[in-house]
């Protein structure tokens, strides 16, 4: 009996949240009654509750940054930096992430239930969601966890986007930020990537304009080219030669001469996919593109990146990579430009890595070196006991 | 732990440079290398000293060290401080190798109160020799490069900077020359002997 229940995934049916009765209301007017927010968090807070670091996920990451993953058996996805002894060092920081609104994994998202009594997940009728609605909802997650002030935000892609609205909607509760690998704004090349992840969702019969739900069904062919083209987005081409090249191996078993043989990079495209879509919803991942391609700080801010930073006390380190192409230099570069118009305190380095946009997430020694030193700095400042 | 830098393991020019910055001030130090001005302006004079390094490799060591350091070009990068975001602007050995000097110049003394700028002297007695005796390019332990390769393309006198100064309406607040050991002769106080005798050259201006 009881070895029964342990085959089951341990995946708890409710995964560790915050629920707020007197909900949140978004920026397209619309008022979600009940706001949920999933979080993780590790290490102790300390009595002064000032060694609290959030970090921001990415479009696909989640809250489990740490800890194994609950669905896949995986790794968290920044094992790397963050723990005990790493950069973000869980045995001196008291850290938080938090599913963002709009993702699947918990919080307020397309399929979490409707307001109403009936029950049924929101689905496609979920209200559009912005980076700064995220931002709003971890807002209302910290303070209720005891938090006024953060020691550092921080965050790759568009966690990276999320500690820029940070910084710009709450300066004093910020100490440190660290935007990593991203941009103030999304390019037209950005939102042109994230249509075409789109339209293959659309173009999937099982779509069933998103009310897939209702059917039992899935959109997972959709999703899974969604992934795929995502996916090229994250490597460089260097990355993708180095680790494939035009190696051949066997193709499926009856398929037609012209797939007889099948590239490696084919068989690591179908299998991101495949994968992916057994722990991401269709409905989320429109969701949250959308929320990326509304993003652009500066023109919430009349056209000047740096009024949104007016005046900000917080100390800033961007951080990018050379090879990466979705989110360049060049774009840290503008946030950087904009945070000295503003008088600020920044520092900015790039990173020399072929490994693409992913190489924020991958072992990355300068990478690492540099964001425990700047956090080392910053800890000096705050005042943080070592 | 990040390593920290003692200060009297600091270069020469940065340690005299240290001593004309008010404790507190506001600093930009452009072209700060591995930033270990910032850092001693820092633990010693409580100043807020960030950093601005054109080599990649230099500004990661800094940020690792914990210190406010980012990638830039003094040659582009200046132009995006807000007028007067800043006490003093330092331009330690690195005049010569900008693009445009007096623009440069110009932007540190915008954004900036007072600029320290240090740079070795072309006009040194060794330097004029040798461009005299062998009719070649000089090569001294202050300008170690063939012509070729040096990254300094803008070399001046000490003269020189005086009649820059002077045509930009800069008041040199201060100035002194030294040799590589950092010793200042009795030539000190008159610019046309330390323009022989002075191998390093440092001036604090005001703007106009």
């Amino acid at each position: 009996m009881l070895a029964g229940i342990m085959d089951q995934p341990e995946f708890p049916q409710v995964p560790q949240h915050a629920a707020f009765a007197d909900g949140l209301t978004l920026e397209c007017g619309t008022h979600l009654a009940r706001l949920v927010v999933a979080y993780r968090t590790y290490g102790t807070l300390n009595a002064a509750r000032s060694n609290a670091i959030l970090i921001c996920h990415a479009l696909t990451g989640d809250q489990y940054v740490a800890e194994t993953h609950p669905l896949t058996g995986k790794p968290g996805w920044w094992e790397a930096v963050v723990g005990p002894g790493k950069p973000i060092d869980t045995d001196r920081y008291f850290v938080i992430c938090s599913n963002v609104i709009g993702g699947c994994l918990g919080s307020s998202g397309p399929a979490s239930p409707r307001d109403d009594e009936s029950g049924r997940p929101w689905g496609p009728d979920f209200p559009p969601i912005t980076i700064a609605d995220m931002v709003r909802a971890q807002k209302r997650l910290v303070e209720h966890l005891g938090i006024d002030r953060l020691f550092a935000v921080i965050g790759g892609s568009m966690g990276g986007m999320q500690v820029l609205q940070w910084a710009a909607l709450y300066p004093a509760s910020v100490f440190a930020a660290v935007p990593i690998a991203t941009a103030a704004w999304h390019s037209a090349q950005n939102i042109a990537f994230n249509e075409v992840g789109r339209q293959s969702i659309f173009a999937d019969p099982d779509w069933q304009a998103g009310r897939y739900g209702e059917t039992d069904a899935m959109p997972a062919r959709g999703l899974a080219v969604a992934r795929m083209v995502a996916h090229i987005t994250y490597l460089s081409e260097e990355a993708l030669t180095r680790k494939f090249g035009r190696r051949q191996r066997s193709g499926p078993v009856g398929a037609n001469a012209l797939f007889g043989d099948m590239f490696e990079v084919e068989s690591y495209l179908r299998h991101q996919g495949s994968t992916f879509v057994n722990r991401f919803d269709a409905n989320s991942y429109l969701t949250i593109t959308r929320a990326c391609d509304y993003f652009d700080l500066a023109a919430e801010h009349g056209g000047d990146l740096s009024a949104a930073f007016a005046g900000t006390r917080t100390r800033f380190c961007l951080i990018s990579f050379s090879s990466d192409w979705l989110y360049p230099t060049a774009e840290s570069r503008t946030i950087a430009r904009a945070l000295n118009r503003a008088a600020a305190n920044v520092s900015f380095v790039e990173i020399a890595s072929d490994k693409g946009h992913d190489a924020f997430l991958l072992d990355e020694p300068d990478f690492h070196r540099t964001l425990a030193g700047f956090l080392a700095g910053c800890a000096e400042h705050a005042g943080l006991a070592a | 732990m990040p390593v920290r830098f003692v200060a009297k393991n600091m270069r020469l020019d940065l340690r005299l440079i240290a001593g004309m910055i008010a404790p507190g001030a506001r600093v930009l130090d452009i072209g700060c290398g591995d930033g270990s001005l910032i850092d001693h302006l820092y633990r010693t004079h409580g100043c807020d000293a960030r950093g601005l390094e054109l080599d990649m490799a230099e500004v990661t060591r800094a940020v690792a060290h914990g210190l406010p350091v980012m990638q830039g070009d003094a040659d582009t990068d200046l132009a995006q401080y807000p007028d007067g975001a800043f006490d003093f602007v330092v331009l330690s050995r690195t005049l010569q190798a900008v693009e445009r000097p007096r623009e440069v110049l110009r932007q540190m003394l915008r954004i900036g109160t007072h600029a320290l700028v240090s740079f070795p002297n072309f006009g040194h007695w060794k330097v004029r020799w040798q461009l005299l005796w062998s009719g070649r390019m000089p090569m001294t332990a202050v300008w170690s490069r063939p012509w070729h390769e040096t990254p300094n393309i803008h070399p001046c006198t000490i003269r020189d900077f005086f009649v820059l100064c002077a045509e930009e309406g800069y008041t040199v607040e201060e100035w002194l020359a030294v040799d590589e050991a950092g010793q200042r002769g009795a030539w000190r106080r008159a610019a046309s002997l330390a323009n022989v005798f002075g191998e390093q050259a440092l001036f604090k201006l005001t703007g106009r």
